[in-house]
């Protein structure tokens, strides 16, 4: 390690971009509802989110209690089951996930981690929050317009949403459609606030290799979501028209008991291109700050520098670019020209290489750490078990001829919730409890946070085991009950009743983790600054909870990379990003050469 | 889908360019230069909010580059009709290249000072693109006259919808353009509205090569 030593009256070059001018609310409603502070709009993104995700949950608990316990609940109809579907995948997918990893972790710790007052365009950031508002407050008002909401399944396939035979094909799919096309506006204002920030509203020093991966992953998370939502958007389009005016981009000609439907040469498979054009990267939208969320709580908790930054930050690159190449492993049945799927497996398979790189560096970074097993480590641990089984099956599900049998069961449920669902869940609660200090100034009780984790772990890994067995079983997905198909043994039931039991313990003890949050805001142990010691600037703030403006009369100066634990020689094993070379800060001392 | 992919290879390559341009060779777990060397944070040399413009370009140009490919798969359905293009739009298109080029004049004023000429050059942008679109409903009327509204056949349904899109975005435009005008209006200096005035013409110079790659791609399919 080398070091410089540095005087502090040395001239310190002025920032290469202005400090924008803040507004400052005066009355309770311009500083906690219509705000425009990145930390209280994160705070309403994830709110908003986990509240929506809580219907989803409710509804997979539904869902659950129907194929564990078949034509025992008579309020669970076929129609209904299709729509609970539809309904808990978009909201976990686009509503919980998305908004907020990016909305809501993003607003909190981007400005503090970069060293900014705030959003450059903070104006633009509230009205963000208020369009994502207004697309939940449409989505769930789907449930109560006639028909009800959507039962197309959350990939929406045309030509059966908009068919009167598919639940929620008059009122449902176009609240659907509509809410989606007011999500993509409303995080697009949001997005080019979390993009423009990092380029522009870094501090002085934060090079983009001082960044910690934290922001990478947000950052990098960002760019796909605005390249790729356009796909979204164009598609919701087009079918809102197809539903509403009779247009026929997907509706192919059809003949409905025995009249034509005015429909005619419309694409399903276009649909289906540009669903998942946008539909791949999404799922990297949720993992790219997941990863960059778990490295940053490993490294501290181990406290050990993150191995291989550089490689780290180019694998998020890689991963970002690769993304958008491999849209079509989702439509190996579609029918499609099997050199496209030889094409298509190929890139899959190939984005494995700077996935799997990440996960060896995890690994590599908690080997001979000083690991606190902290909750929110036993969290980041669990998703690095999690996201590698989960990515696994994903090998099984890229390749063509092993794709095409499993396609269609309960093993692509599975390989989906352990990779897409646990995994980056897992990181929201580990994120949750690291950064619950520095939002409210008070500690989460550790004893209920690791009843929580275990029972969560544990109790996924109960659920989502067994499915790849019912899989491979040949159990289909979306399926209401499975009659009396024969073909199945009878252990396949009692299978599916132990699943439910374990998915409704697991629901159930979010209930402990929501009573944490709330119990904690008002008796949780005061936090102080920098309760786990922490390098990075959102830890080094005058106040906590941070004010309006984050740092103060002066922002910070960074002098150093966020990784910088057990240095040899230090007094501490953390060094504040921001503390000069050759001085001491809150009892360290700087290490020797 | 050949057309978004290239336009998101080109993406990747500028970020990936950028990134090489910036710190990204150094090992930042050695690097602790004094910071009185460091000369910045890297930002680019530009206002935040034109960054955020160019963000937003992408973002829109990802839009059209998507619904570009839609329009060419879409085109090999059997039903695929070709177009009849209403003559109007060439007028339309003139009309809107004179409305960048009055931005462009309001552009240069505002970086002399002239606030007279900023004056007029706004209002003649503003004039001239609000003519464009009563041109544009005016080619919605004359297809609908014809017989071919929107679900008519799919190219319509495509003209449609590539014009609403490609206005909504021009009105989009002179929602902040009305804003800048106001100013000017009230007799604001120039230097103060300077920024709005570049940021609006750099939008209706894209705006323009949008729509002149739209009507390409219609005239290359139409009757």
């Amino acid at each position: 390690m080398t070091s410089v030593t540095h005087d502090e009256s040395v001239y310190v070059p002025p920032a290469e971009v202005e400090e924008p001018e803040l507004y400052h609310p005066k009355t309770f409603v311009g500083k906690y509802i219509w705000s425009q502070d990145a930390k209280v709009i994160a705070v309403q993104y994830a709110i908003t989110a986990i509240a929506v995700g809580l219907v989803a949950l409710v509804l997979s608990g539904i869902m659950r209690l129907q194929l564990g316990f078949p034509h025992v609940f008579s309020f669970i109809t076929p129609s209904n089951y299709l729509q609970f579907v539809t309904m808990h995948g978009m909201i976990m997918v686009i509503y919980l996930l998305t908004a907020l990893f990016l909305g809501g972790f993003g607003n909190y710790l981007i400005p503090l981690m970069v060293g900014a007052r705030d959003m450059v365009f903070p104006y633009v950031n509230m009205v963000s929050y208020w369009v994502y508002l207004f697309a939940v407050l449409l989505l769930m008002a789907s449930f109560f317009v006639p028909g009800g909401p959507t039962g197309a399944g959350w990939t929406l396939y045309p030509p059966q949403a908009i068919l009167s035979g598919t639940p929620g094909a008059s009122w449902g799919i176009v609240l659907m459609l509509i809410s989606l096309a007011f999500f993509i506006i409303g995080f697009t204002m949001g997005g080019l606030n979390y993009v423009v920030t990092v380029l522009q509203a870094r501090t002085r020093g934060m090079t983009m290799m001082r960044l910690p991966l934290t922001v990478w992953g947000i950052f990098m998370a960002t760019i796909l979501a605005l390249l790729a939502f356009p796909a979204l958007f164009v598609s919701a389009i087009m079918m809102t028209l197809d539903q509403t005016l009779g247009t026929s981009f997907f509706m192919p000609a059809l003949v409905s008991k025995g009249e034509h439907l005015g429909y005619n040469g419309g694409s399903p498979i276009l649909f289906q291109h540009l669903f998942w054009f946008f539909g791949h990267p999404e799922v990297y939208i949720v993992a790219l700050p997941a990863f960059g969320i778990v490295s940053d709580l490993i490294s501290v908790n181990a406290r050990r520098n993150i191995f291989g930054y550089r490689m780290m930050v180019w694998a998020i690159l890689a991963i970002g670019g690769l993304s958008f190449m491999v849209w079509a492993h989702h439509m190996y049945v579609s029918g499609m020209n099997p050199y496209f799927g030889f094409f298509f497996a190929t890139t899959t398979l190939i984005i494995a290489i700077p996935t799997a790189l990440k996960v060896y560096n995890w690994v590599l970074t908690l080997w001979r750490g000083n690991i606190h097993l902290t909750v929110p480590m036993l969290f980041a641990i669990g998703f690095v078990f999690t996201f590698i089984n989960g990515g696994l099956t994903g090998l099984f599900l890229g390749n063509v001829p092993v794709d095409i049998p499993l396609s269609g069961t309960m093993f692509v449920v599975a390989h989906f919730h352990m990779v897409m669902a646990v995994s980056p869940v897992l990181v929201v609660f580990g994120a949750i409890y690291h950064w619950y200090p520095k939002v409210t100034g008070r500690m989460l009780n550790d004893t209920l946070g690791k009843f929580h984790f275990w029972v969560t772990f544990l109790g996924t890994y109960a659920i989502y085991y067994p499915m790849h067995y019912l899989g491979f079983l040949g159990v289909p997905r979306r399926y209401y009950a499975m009659g009396t198909t024969f073909i199945f043994p009878e252990s396949a039931q009692t299978l599916n009743e132990g699943i439910t039991i374990a998915a409704l313990i697991v629901g159930a003890v979010q209930l402990v983790f929501l009573y944490n949050l709330i119990w904690s805001y008002f008796h949780g142990k005061p936090a102080g600054g920098n309760p786990w010691r922490a390098t990075t600037l959102e830890w080094q703030t005058p106040h906590t909870p941070p004010k309006h403006g984050n740092f103060g009369p002066t922002l910070p100066v960074v002098y150093r990379w966020a990784y910088d634990y057990s240095v040899p020689g230090a007094a501490a094993d953390f060094i504040p990003q921001n503390q000069p070379p050759g001085t001491k800060a809150a009892g360290t001392m700087e290490p020797h050469q | 889908m050949t057309y978004a992919l290239l336009f998101l290879g080109g993406i990747m390559a500028v970020v990936v360019w950028w990134l090489v341009r910036q710190t990204v060779h150094v090992k930042p777990w050695l690097e602790q230069r004094p910071i009185e060397s460091v000369s910045g944070d890297g930002a680019l040399p530009l206002p935040s909010v034109k960054v955020g413009l160019g963000v937003f370009l992408a973002v829109a140009t990802s839009l059209f580059a998507l619904l570009i490919s839609a329009y060419h798969m879409r085109m090999a359905g059997e039903d695929w009709t070709r177009l009849a293009l209403p003559r109007v739009l060439w007028l339309n298109t003139a009309v809107l290249i004179l409305a960048s080029v009055a931005m462009q004049w309001t552009r240069v004023a505002a970086r002399r000072g002239q606030l007279d000429h900023v004056k007029n050059g706004l209002i003649a942008g503003g004039v001239l693109s609000f003519s464009f679109l009563a041109g544009q409903l005016w080619a919605w009327q004359q297809l609908n006259a014809a017989g071919y509204f929107v679900a008519a056949n799919p190219a319509n349904a495509f003209f449609y919808l590539l014009t609403a899109l490609h206005g909504l975005h021009l009105l989009g435009g002179l929602w902040v353009w009305g804003r800048t005008t106001a100013k000017v209006l009230r007799g604001v200096e120039v230097g103060k509205v300077r920024l709005s005035v570049e940021l609006c013409t750099v939008y209706w110079h894209y705006l323009l090569l949008v729509w002149l790659v739209l009507f390409a791609v219609l005239l290359h399919t139409h009757t």
